[in-house]
């Protein structure tokens, strides 16, 4: 197999907008949080963007995703609006989730997202069994799922992996390796740091990926995805990668150095993607500055949409904790 | 044999035969558990359906309850109508996460976009000398968690046909049967080609109290209501069959006319369903009680091997005679 992603100015392009529209969104909400206009728990996905954007661009509209709790990128790049997810974190009926999933349980049928899981590991099961839906029904459909690496101490990995090649599901396994679960160091967790190198014990093929580069996850999540359709079984790619801010709203971020940060800060995907663009006169003049003005546009048209929205009213409270048929 | 014949079977054939109906009737449906196929079922539940349906309708598993509970979940979230079996209730801790943290939430938690259709269905219960990690009732645990329909057959009529209406439900079931009753015989009546999954049911009628009670203990406590009539007391016995949502109104009904209630629950007295039940006539039919109501539980001991310590942390027919004596002597 020799297919590549197609790579060209629109798509260099299409890769800086998403990033910077996720970057952007997730500065709102951290301005919204200490604003209280958004509350509970709020994890910030800054730095790791070009994981959900090269993952993305790689699936088609019938594949499926299952994220984490560190959910708002993925959420982005996958298609959910900008404003009825901003709605959701103001827990506004309009959200989303109306106002019962929040910033840690996005859900969205139309584009086969599904959460948002905030139990570490918890997301790995429910990937299995999309996967297995998707083949018995015959939609030849992959399913995305992220974790951190974090999820691969908890033993539904191992339980997870193992059924997805036993049962050759496909499953695209995403591991964001941001080397700290919390606050714990990877080294501290895990008795082998390599993390693909479990997934290659379970038969499982597998790469890692420099997670700081959307080219590099975009090219490898192709490559995967076509593995996936070719051959119906798994795949497992670890994308290395770092969160530049803390782990959420709560954290004095002990467990790492100013210095550590500062130099993966220095491979920012964003701006080193925005430097390369101008450096090989691949972005036009002020054709950058058009697309950071659309992007604050839509973000100010999203936050404006979280502040006009309505409360669900109490009495609707109970509602969805049985349902009364599964939604066609 | 007749059409008019009522049919008698095994509970465990009963099981079987609701299986081999809803695999049957619904292609989106299949089998899913540790030794359901190959080995026939840990409860021999499942024997020869393996043959009968493939391996794609009957799918053995490892041994990851939570991975294939989890699996099972997700592939009801995406359309399929699993039914996974899970050894004994015992085991189900181990996919707890994946039955509380995602089925029971995700239909609320995604403000009502996605149902999950699962029904998990699990042996409970003791009786066998299996010990502590094989014999708990866990039922009553369940009961607690909203999002969850859970069901407690006790008859072998429930045992055949509670499956299809729980595999029809939108939402998660939990079945609960218990291991005991297994090799019960039971007659279903040749009318009867369904059941509901919202009632409880009155097995026996009576004036003097009401018994109340669920899965493994129906057999007991209708036996201590026919001692009891011998010595002229007349007891109700209700079946719940549903512990979540409790068919209240039936409850209350009962109590009502009897004025006294004993509440026989294999599971641990503290925090049990027998209390919530307990809690729910003191809350809504106080007036009506002419004693207070008495509990027969699992004394709170890990369940224990020696066949004599197991039997006495049990409830027995004994104790409900005695508790129901109790009530009446009180009044």
């Amino acid at each position: 197999m020799t297919t590549k992603a197609h790579v060209d100015r629109a798509m260099l392009l299409h890769l800086y907008r998403e990033m910077r529209r996720i970057r952007v969104f997730e500065e709102r909400c951290v301005e919204l949080y200490q604003a209280e206009k958004i509350r509970g728990f709020l994890h910030l996905y800054d730095g790791q963007e070009a994981v959900a954007v090269g993952i993305m661009q790689a699936l088609a509209a019938r594949d499926a995703v299952v994220a984490t709790y560190r959910e708002h990128g993925q959420a982005i790049a996958r298609g959910i609006g900008t404003d009825v997810l901003m709605a959701e974190m103001f827990g506004r009926l309009e959200g989303c989730c109306r106002g019962r999933g929040g910033s840690m349980h996005i859900f969205d049928r139309a584009t086969r997202f599904y959460g948002g899981n905030a139990i570490v590991g918890g997301g790995l099961p429910l990937a299995i069994g999309i996967a297995l839906a998707d083949r018995e029904l015959e939609r030849d459909a992959v399913t995305a799922c992220f974790f951190g690496e974090g999820a691969v101490d908890e033993g539904e990995f191992h339980e997870s992996v193992n059924l997805a090649v036993l049962w050759q599901l496909p499953v695209l396994f995403v591991c964001e390796n941001n080397l700290y679960s919390m606050g714990t160091p990877l080294e501290m967790a895990e008795a082998e740091t390599d993390i693909h190198r479990k997934a290659a014990c379970y038969r499982l093929p597998s790469e890692s990926v420099d997670g700081m580069s959307p080219l590099a996850v975009l090219s490898a999540a192709t490559r995967a995805v076509e593995h996936i359709r070719a051959t119906g079984g798994p795949y497992f790619l670890e994308c290395r990668t770092y969160r530049f801010r803390a782990h959420s709203m709560f954290d004095a971020q002990g467990y790492r150095t100013r210095e550590e940060v500062a130099l993966w800060r220095r491979r920012d995907p964003i701006p080193r993607l925005a430097n390369w663009l101008l450096d090989n006169a691949l972005g036009k003049a002020g054709e950058l500055e058009a697309i950071e003005t659309a992007i604050v546009a839509e973000m100010d048209a999203a936050v404006a949409f979280a502040e006009r929205g309505s409360l669900e009213p109490i009495d609707a409270l109970e509602r969805f904790v049985t349902l009364d048929e599964v939604p066609a | 044999m007749s059409a008019a014949q009522p049919t008698r079977m095994t509970y465990r054939e009963a099981c079987r035969q609701a299986l081999r109906d809803a695999l049957n009737a619904e292609p989106r449906s299949f089998l899913m558990g540790e030794d359901v196929g190959l080995y026939g079922g840990c409860y021999a539940v499942s024997k020869g359906l393996l043959e009968e349906f493939g391996d794609r309708r009957i799918r053995d598993t490892p041994l990851s309850e939570s991975a294939f509970v989890g699996a099972g979940i997700g592939a009801a979230i995406a359309g399929l109508r699993p039914i996974v079996e899970i050894m004994t209730c015992n085991f189900s801790l181990l996919a707890l996460d994946q039955i509380m943290n995602s089925a029971a939430t995700i239909p609320h938690m995604s403000g009502g976009q996605f149902a999950v259709p699962v029904v998990i269905r699990m042996a409970t219960g003791a009786g066998r000398q299996l010990a502590a990690q094989h014999s708990h009732s866990l039922e009553g645990w369940y009961a607690h968690i909203p999002g969850l329909r859970v069901l407690a057959p006790g008859t072998v009529e429930d045992a055949r046909y509670m499956l299809a209406p729980a595999l029809a439900d939108p939402n998660p079931v939990l079945l609960f049967e218990h291991i005991m009753l297994y090799n019960a015989e039971g007659e279903i009546p040749p009318d009867v080609t369904k059941v509901d999954i919202t009632d409880a049911r009155l097995r026996r009628e009576g004036g003097d109290l009401s018994l109340i009670t669920y899965g493994g203990s129906l057999p007991k406590t209708l036996e201590a209501a026919a001692r009891l009539a011998e010595e002229g007391i007349e007891a109700a016995v209700l079946d719940l069959r549903v512990l979540r949502p409790l068919d209240e109104a039936a409850i209350l009904a009962t109590v009502r006319h009897t004025g006294r209630a004993v509440i026989v629950d294999e599971g641990w007295r503290s925090g049990s369903l027998a209390a919530e039940i307990g809690m729910r006539l003191m809350e809504q039919c106080f007036d009506s009680l002419k004693a207070p109501v008495a509990r027969v539980c699992t004394r709170e001991v890990p369940i224990p091997y020696a066949a004599h310590l197991e039997q006495a942390a049990l409830p027995s027919v004994a104790g409900i005679v005695e508790a129901a004596r109790g009530l009446l002597e009180a009044t």
